[in-house]
């Protein structure tokens, strides 16, 4: 029964290569997703290139009053809960949404007028971001558990992978160019090593975000709903539930409100004021701080008194493991990151969804060399090769293909925004397709240079169906848009070398069978 | 044909009971821990953030063990000699919790 006990780097490579194997295709799309996440508001504001490019808004107070004001006389006079969220540096608009009789209802807002700013049907960013954990087509529920549980893999396939890897240190400064498999190796484990403590960071935390449906069993064994309540409170700020009916009356001047929260966190720092219709035919006024201020995203916000204008709640604290876990959500989110530190989260993720890429690639290259007869692998070996062409070339194009689609359809589409996202779907369909259909090298060359000419491609498209164009851009300073179509160009130019260098490898076996067994050995 | 059936279920039945023990002893051990840190002496939201913390990481390291140790019932064995403390913290952790 027991067979002869292996040493524990060989167990520990086999659990590495099958947790890793089993998940990967999913992981890959889940870090690919999540790298671009980090680019959310960027990608979003791309997206709709109707809105107005950044300005200098005025200062918070103001502008919070300008908006409250417009709710309270145009958009929503009805409304028993209001809330603004206001414009940041890298999203220049003002989002609303309001509950009334008729229910919930959100809008985009001028934050110079107030008015109401109309912009195409797309969910821009946000789907990338929702994707990432929730996935689509199925329920939330069942996206958020396949997530935790690939995370879950991946966290074991890291603690294996460095298990297995005997010579960490030294085999940091080793690459091996131009020998198959031994470079396959040496890249799969520089991108691992190198990123080592991001990877592992990003994959804890990940399951931190949705650690409540993950690990719910401390707080269930807690009867008491309200030590519920503060738990969940100290994750994401919530307002406590609007009265159903009549509206918000006899509002205080929200103004000065808005300069107290400024004053105890600093100027720019406030994120959102909420208005909620109280029990006692009052109004409640929460004012909470941007998440760009620290890294931790354990809420902070302030409750004023909506009629007197009286300070009610301040909440400015949390205990040390509530904070830490405030750290690890921030971490995963990103969001203080300024341009600079956004830019290194995304190279770093870039890193994490080549390493699970390389990974892929590795498990085949592996396996080639002993391959019975090369020209008809086995079931198994064809499945892995296909997917991975599917999963690694495909999703960037038909991530690519999500923005074609985005400038391309009529903005009277009914439901324009969920047929953007049937694009993606379907394009990434049409990748698999063709993985399962051409011999595997053209495969992975078309796809990459499918993807190549999608992204090279989308300034010119953008220049074409939009006034915000590169040369525009870059002479007006419209940085966002210039500094998007560049990043295209330079992920097209990737592709294109990605493309150009598979096209002229030459398989080793091919040239040196002999060697093919030695070489086989390695983990 | 049943003969091979069986041989094959002897063949894989190890392994079988690893990838259980790792994938639902190792779900239930980290759940112990949630619970456990409960009678960690802090206030209650924070034990529960503590829990909830640390419970993906002795997942992770039960699992590491589980394909580590020579034999499944090594990894059984010690999933259980894990577990006994954590119980025991969890009753003592509960204790007053249903007020």
């Amino acid at each position: 029964m027991n067979a002869k006990p292996r040493g524990i780097r060989q167990t520990m490579s086999d659990l590495h290569i099958w947790t890793g194997l089993l998940v990967s295709w999913i992981l890959y799309a889940i870090f690919l997703t999540g790298t671009v996440s980090y680019f959310r508001d960027e990608i979003s504001v791309w997206m709709r290139p109707e809105l107005p490019a950044a300005s200098h808004p005025s200062a918070a107070p103001e502008l919070a009053q300008r908006m409250i004001d417009a709710m309270s006389k145009t958009h929503a006079p009805g409304g028993t809960m209001w809330s603004i969220r206001l414009p940041t540096p890298r999203d220049p608009t003002v989002f609303v949404f309001w509950r009334d009789e008729s229910g919930f209802a959100s809008a985009t807002l001028d934050p110079a007028s107030g008015a109401r700013v109309s912009a195409r049907d797309t969910k821009g960013g946000d789907f990338f971001f929702s994707f990432h954990f929730n996935l689509h087509y199925i329920p939330r529920l069942w996206g958020r558990w396949i997530a935790g549980v690939s995370a879950m893999f991946m966290l074991v396939a890291i603690v294996s992978g460095v298990i297995t890897h005997k010579k960490i240190f030294t085999d940091f400064f080793t690459f091996r160019w131009g020998k198959g498999q031994r470079s396959w190796l040496d890249g799969h484990a520089a991108l691992s090593v190198l990123g080592l403590p991001f990877h592992f960071m990003v994959t804890y935390s990940g399951l931190v975000t949705l650690m409540v449906l993950y690990m719910p069993w401390g707080m269930q064994s807690v009867a008491s709903p309200e030590i519920q309540a503060a738990v969940t409170n100290e994750i994401r700020f919530k307002l406590p539930a609007p009265e159903p009916h009549g509206a918000v009356t006899a509002l205080t001047a929200i103004a000065p409100l808005v300069q107290q929260a400024e004053a105890r966190w600093g100027r720019g720092s406030v994120r959102s004021v909420e208005i909620t219709k109280s029990a006692d035919n009052g109004a409640r006024v929460a004012i909470t701080q941007a998440q760009s201020r620290r890294v931790s995203t354990t809420p902070r916000y302030l409750v004023f008194d909506g009629v007197s204008g009286e300070l009610v709640t301040a909440k400015e604290h949390s205990g040390p493991a509530a904070e830490t876990q405030g750290v690890f959500y921030g971490l995963h989110m990103g969001r203080f990151a300024d341009l600079m530190t956004r830019w290194l989260y995304f190279l770093s993720s870039l890193a994490g969804t080549t390493m699970i890429a390389s990974g892929l690639v590795l498990w085949t290259v592996k396996r080639r060399t002993k391959l019975a007869d090369p020209q008809r692998p086995y079931f198994g070996f064809r499945l892995v090769e296909r997917l991975n062409i599917a999963t690694i070339a495909g999703l960037p194009f038909a991530m690519a293909g999500m923005l074609w689609a985005n400038r391309l359809l009529p903005l009277n589409v009914p439901g324009r925004a969920e047929c953007e996202i049937h694009l993606f779907f379907i394009l990434w369909a049409l990748m698999l397709f063709h993985a399962a259909l051409r011999p595997p090298k053209r495969a992975w060359v078309e796809q990459f240079l499918a993807t190549a000419a999608a992204l090279a491609l989308l300034p010119a498209l953008n220049l074409l169906t939009t006034t915000r164009g590169l040369p525009g851009s870059l002479t007006s300073g419209d940085f966002l848009f210039a500094g998007f179509d560049l990043a295209l160009l330079a992920l097209a130019a990737t592709s294109l070398e990605i493309a150009r260098r598979t096209a002229r490898h030459q398989p080793r076996q091919a040239k040196k069978r002999r060697r093919a067994g030695s070489v086989g050995e390695a983990t | 044909m049943a003969g091979s059936f069986l041989h094959a279920v002897r063949a894989h039945a190890p392994l079988a009971s690893r990838i259980i023990a790792a994938l639902f002893g190792g779900y239930a051990l980290a759940a112990l821990t949630s619970v456990a840190t409960l009678a960690l002496p802090t206030n209650r939201i924070d034990a529960i953030f503590a829990g909830m913390l640390a419970s993906f990481l002795v997942y992770t390291a039960a699992i590491v063990w589980v394909f580590a140790v020579r034999s499944a019932r090594r990894a059984w064995a010690g999933l259980l000699l894990a577990g006994l403390p954590l119980l025991a913290a969890c009753a003592w952790g509960g204790q007053g919790l249903s007020v």
